[in-house]
């Protein structure tokens, strides 16, 4: 089992024969993703050359919208690379053809934009992950986004992370152990899929025996993540915050403190997340490890 | 990105947000000027993307013009939050009958935006949030509706603005909405906003944080970005693309990822623990392409960081496989020459790992030395800070 993505997923890519949407169907398919066709206006109803996990030349066809691509093809997962100034459109769009899980890898998107698409998305069929993330992988099932599928293999670990690198870095140390399901929720101001989204996927899915949460400096998310977990998680879960000798940013103004009353800050997080219990690593390696010694003990 | 005062203010007027621009000047005697020209008392207040500048000394009241011109001069070259204070803005003293607070801003938690208000506004509005807080109103926007008239008047009505102010409220938070969307805002701040003789509405002091991810339909932004406050390392940087913010240690950082080079520093900072204390120089992210020219541009900032004393260049090849970026530290050793006389540790695991450690083990370059694991190349970098 894993969490939003499986191997019955059926993927397309929206902006598939740009530079990064044709790097990134190639990767994808190769790990075994059910990659079934793609989304350009300009370039319906041509097709793109790709080769499958088995080296068998594949042929995915482009259609003019999501909607059609769903209705020729069945998919139920989108995966988004498209350029800031149009990420909006192509989020409303698929946001109207009822694609179940959207992924946006897009980096750069104005957070006005982000707000607006999330407003638009409340009461729809649509699961947003990101922007600006890598994506998610189940190991051995399907991968939609950008997170090299070759890092780790499956087992029992689920991971949710705001930053890509560290996601891959944290599958790295793990990966003898191996995951359910990796989630990159991206680390812009406003997101799609939460920190606490995943934890509670994570808590209700049988394959997943502990949680490997990553978070970073900014925000209140790791803070109220910690609550929920404190509330609601009862299997294992690992913390790691980066960003303790960050420069502190030059706030501005009052708005932000009155908010959140926390200060955002490393230390923060992590005395919150201690609080709930969550063992929390100063390093990778250090936390990778902790959920080492927790795994032997199951 | 943070807006001045000054230039907040100048949004603020573009948007038709009762304001008193006033005048920004550079030197004492261009402030004296100023206030003679406006006449009567003036306030003379620094200029930096940062608070507290009132209790740091950076306001001041002046009755005369000769002392506008001596506050101007106490005041220019102040640091205010280890900020320089390079201008000061003069305006009309028109001193508040009452101060309110009003902003919008970013809601990350709702993933949408927040209006804050209180008709208890002034320096100790975070006091007051804490001791008070139902006098300050957080009201939710839905950023598909935003805010229009009706939404307006809700919240004049909520933060119990005085009656006899209303219209003028509900018009100014109106032009102040305008200056958040139209403008791509994260944050616009009016703190006083004031209540002048005569019951007269006005902006008396602004603060704007622009979306850097939306100045590619603000192309008119570029004229706030205030280079001389910048650190020359990071106008270099920032000028050749790069994502780096100078630090006050001794090891240079470059890595892949936001959160990874965060991670980075973390580990270096650990590491230098044993090693007199050494702490990380930068924080720099080439991000996904580390091409020779990208990694040659990095190096280039970090090693004219004469506080650096040795670099620590931290891959995880997700994308980027780590033969581009070990051919990327070979192409930039060969283009900077000479100029490279640091020592360089390098760890790179991931995509081609293997071949990437084959190509440095081959250029055998006296400055680089290649360690397996993130941990033990902090380790290394930091012994070598510190020797």
């Amino acid at each position: 089992m894993s969490i939003y993505l499986n191997s019955d997923s059926k993927v397309i890519v929206q902006g598939i024969t740009g530079g990064e949407g044709t790097k990134h169907t190639a990767l994808m398919l190769k790990s075994g993703t059910n990659v079934v066709g793609g989304v350009n206006a300009r370039k319906a109803g041509t097709t793109v050359t790709h080769v499958d996990a088995d080296g068998n030349d594949v042929e995915l066809p482009v259609f003019g919208s999501v909607a059609e691509a769903i209705e020729k093809t069945g998919a139920d997962v989108s995966v988004a690379f498209v350029p800031p100034a149009f990420t909006k459109d192509a989020v409303i769009e698929a946001i109207d053809a009822e694609i179940g899980l959207l992924v946006i890898i897009t980096e750069g998107v104005p957070v006005q934009d982000s707000a607006e698409f999330w407003a638009y998305a409340q009461g729809k069929k649509t699961r947003i992950i990101g922007p600006n993330c890598p994506g998610i992988i189940s190991p051995g099932q399907a991968l939609a986004g950008i997170t090299p599928a070759t890092i780790a293999g499956a087992g029992p670990v689920g991971l949710v992370s705001k930053s890509g690198t560290l996601t891959y870095q944290m599958m790295f140390e793990l990966r003898d152990f191996g995951f359910t399901t990796a989630i990159g929720i991206g680390g812009d101001p406003i997101v799609g899929t939460t920190h606490i989204d995943a934890l509670e996927a994570f808590e209700n899915d049988p394959d997943t025996k502990a949680i490997v949460m990553i978070g970073e400096i900014g925000g209140d998310a790791e803070e109220r993540a910690a609550e929920y977990i404190k509330a609601h998680v009862t299997k294992p879960v690992v913390g790691y915050v980066a960003g303790f000798t960050a420069p502190e940013g030059k706030t501005m103004g009052h708005a932000g403190a009155i908010v959140s009353g926390s200060s955002g800050t490393a230390q923060a997080k992590k005395e919150a997340l201690e609080a709930a219990g969550v063992k929390v690593g100063k390093t990778p390696s250090e936390t990778a490890a902790l959920m080492r010694e927790i795994l032997q003990s199951l | 990105m943070d807006l001045m005062e000054y230039q907040a203010k100048e949004l603020f007027a573009k948007h038709n947000v009762a304001t008193t621009l006033g005048t920004v000047v550079t030197t004492a005697e261009e402030a004296k000027a100023a206030a003679e020209q406006i006449g009567g008392v003036t306030v003379i207040k620094a200029q930096v993307k940062a608070g507290g500048r009132g209790k740091a000394g950076g306001v001041k009241i002046a009755k005369t013009a000769d002392e506008a011109f001596e506050h101007a001069s106490n005041i220019l070259g102040m640091e205010i939050k280890g900020l320089t204070v390079n201008r000061v803005l003069v305006t009309p003293a028109t001193p508040p009958v009452e101060e309110y607070y009003f902003s919008f801003l970013l809601d990350r938690a709702n993933r949408s935006y927040l209006c804050i208000a209180s008709v208890e506004g002034g320096v100790e509005i975070e006091e007051v949030a804490k001791t008070n807080p139902e006098a300050v109103r957080q009201i939710p926007i839905d950023a598909g509706t935003g805010v229009d008239e009706a939404k307006a008047r809700e919240i004049v009505a909520d933060a119990k603005f005085p009656a006899e102010l209303a219209e003028q409220a509900v018009e100014m938070i109106q032009a102040l909405w305008k200056v958040f969307v139209e403008e791509d805002a994260t944050l616009v701040e009016v703190n006083p906003l004031a209540r002048l003789e005569g019951d007269k509405l006005e902006a008396l002091d602004g603060k704007v944080s622009l979306d850097e991810n939306a100045e590619f339909r603000h192309p008119d932004h570029e004229q706030f970005v205030d280079n001389d406050a910048t650190d020359p390392l990071e106008v270099k940087a920032k000028s050749k693309g790069l994502n780096y913010v100078k630090l006050d240690g001794a090891v240079g950082i470059i890595g892949n990822g936001a959160g990874l080079v965060m991670s980075t520093l973390d580990v270096v900072a650990y590491a230098g623990e044993a090693h007199g204390g050494v702490q990380p120089a930068n924080f720099l992210d080439i991000g996904g392409g580390a091409s020779a020219q990208v990694m040659a541009d990095g190096l280039d900032v970090i090693l004219n960081d004469s506080q650096v004393k040795s670099v620590f260049v931290n891959v995880f090849g997700g994308i980027t496989s780590c033969d581009a970026v070990a051919n990327g530290i070979k192409g930039a050793l060969e283009i900077l020459g000479d100029e490279a006389s640091k020592p360089l540790v390098v760890r790179l695991d991931g995509n081609k790992v293997e071949e990437g450690r084959a190509i440095l083990n081959e250029l055998n370059h006296p400055l680089v030395t290649l360690v397996d694991t993130m941990d033990g190349a902090a380790d290394k970098a930091a012994e070598l800070a510190n020797a």
